[in-house]
């Protein structure tokens, strides 16, 4: 290929308006060696995009997707919050019986100085009772 | 569609894919995970694909629009640095070197272009697709593509040159 029309196509190549047989005929002129000095640029753009062609994807491709590892987070909140909430639960039954114990308690006590007061009221009662009986028979003999 | 079938459709392509999804992602792991994923997602939607007439370019699509949205996600965005195996040396006395690191200069500055300049001269001058099929692939029109393309050839070149002379004077 003449130098003239490797030209050519190069001006037409920076305008992008060369056919991929065109490029075909530029990427065999520049990667083949021998390059012109003034045109060394396109040596080195040529080269690197054949070079580029080259690398590929090794790995193989899995098509049955490893979810497993999404799902089990998923799954891990369900368990978690499944957890929270029976945490909870049980939370509340053994505070219930705790409160409820309280309370007992406390209506123990209650009753048992209500006891006392009416006893000890009783007493008192008695007491005025015998007081008003005195007060009556002192009226009747006054009068 | 059964797994054989779809393997013979899409494993053709697969460094294609590859190449454009490091092109755009910039490392190695990065791409290979978005073509994993990729193949993923063309996989499970099997069905559609065979009323497809060019698969091909349905799954250049894809990875285009699946890197942008990797390297709109944070994650990506911290990988982005990642790379640095294409460091400039500063002096090389070998010549054979020498060349070589023009040769990787050129990875370099497209990684500076634009991404839309960087997908279209990966399409066109690494993988050699014809116009349309780019078109189809990017959504561009026709003009707009080749505008792109002219700018970041003319962009490579120059820059090229620019760094030769340095090194001379």
């Amino acid at each position: 290929m003449e130098l003239a029309n490797i030209e050519k196509l190069v001006e037409k190549y920076l305008n992008a308006e060369t056919s991929l047989q065109e490029e075909t005929t530029l990427r065999n002129y520049f990667t083949g060696g021998n390059v012109a000095q003034h045109l060394q640029e396109y040596e080195y753009m040529f080269n690197y995009f054949a070079t580029t062609k080259d690398e590929t994807y090794t790995k193989t491709i899995e098509l049955e997707p490893k979810k497993s590892k999404k799902r089990n987070f998923k799954w891990l909140s369900v368990a978690a919050f499944i957890m929270l909430l029976f945490s909870v639960f049980v939370g509340k039954i053994a505070h219930d019986k705790a409160q409820e114990k309280k309370a007992e308690k406390i209506y123990a006590q209650v009753t048992k100085g209500l006891k006392l007061l009416s006893t000890n009221l009783k007493k008192g009662e008695n007491a005025v009772a015998t007081l008003y009986t005195y007060e009556n028979t002192v009226n009747k003999i006054l009068k | 569609m059964n797994q054989s079938d779809f393997l013979k459709v899409v494993l053709p392509f697969k460094d294609k894919v590859f190449r454009l999804a490091k092109r755009l992602l910039v490392s190695t792991e990065e791409a290979e995970d978005a073509t994993q994923e990729l193949f993923f997602k063309l996989w499970r939607s099997k069905e559609k694909i065979a009323d497809y007439k060019n698969v091909e370019a349905f799954a250049m699509t894809m990875t285009k629009n699946y890197c942008y949205d990797r390297l709109k996600s944070k994650q990506a965005s911290n990988l982005t640095l990642v790379h640095s195996n294409y460091k400039e040396k500063e002096t090389s006395l070998d010549k054979k070197v020498e060349h070589q690191d023009s040769v990787n200069q050129v990875h370099q500055l497209i990684e500076k272009l634009p991404e839309n300049q960087k997908i279209i001269i990966q399409l066109r001058d690494v993988e050699q697709y014809d116009f349309d099929e780019i078109c189809k692939m990017v959504d561009m029109k026709p003009t707009a593509v080749r505008v792109a393309l002219s700018r970041a050839r003319k962009t490579i070149r120059e820059e090229l040159i620019k760094k030769h002379n340095y090194g001379v004077s």
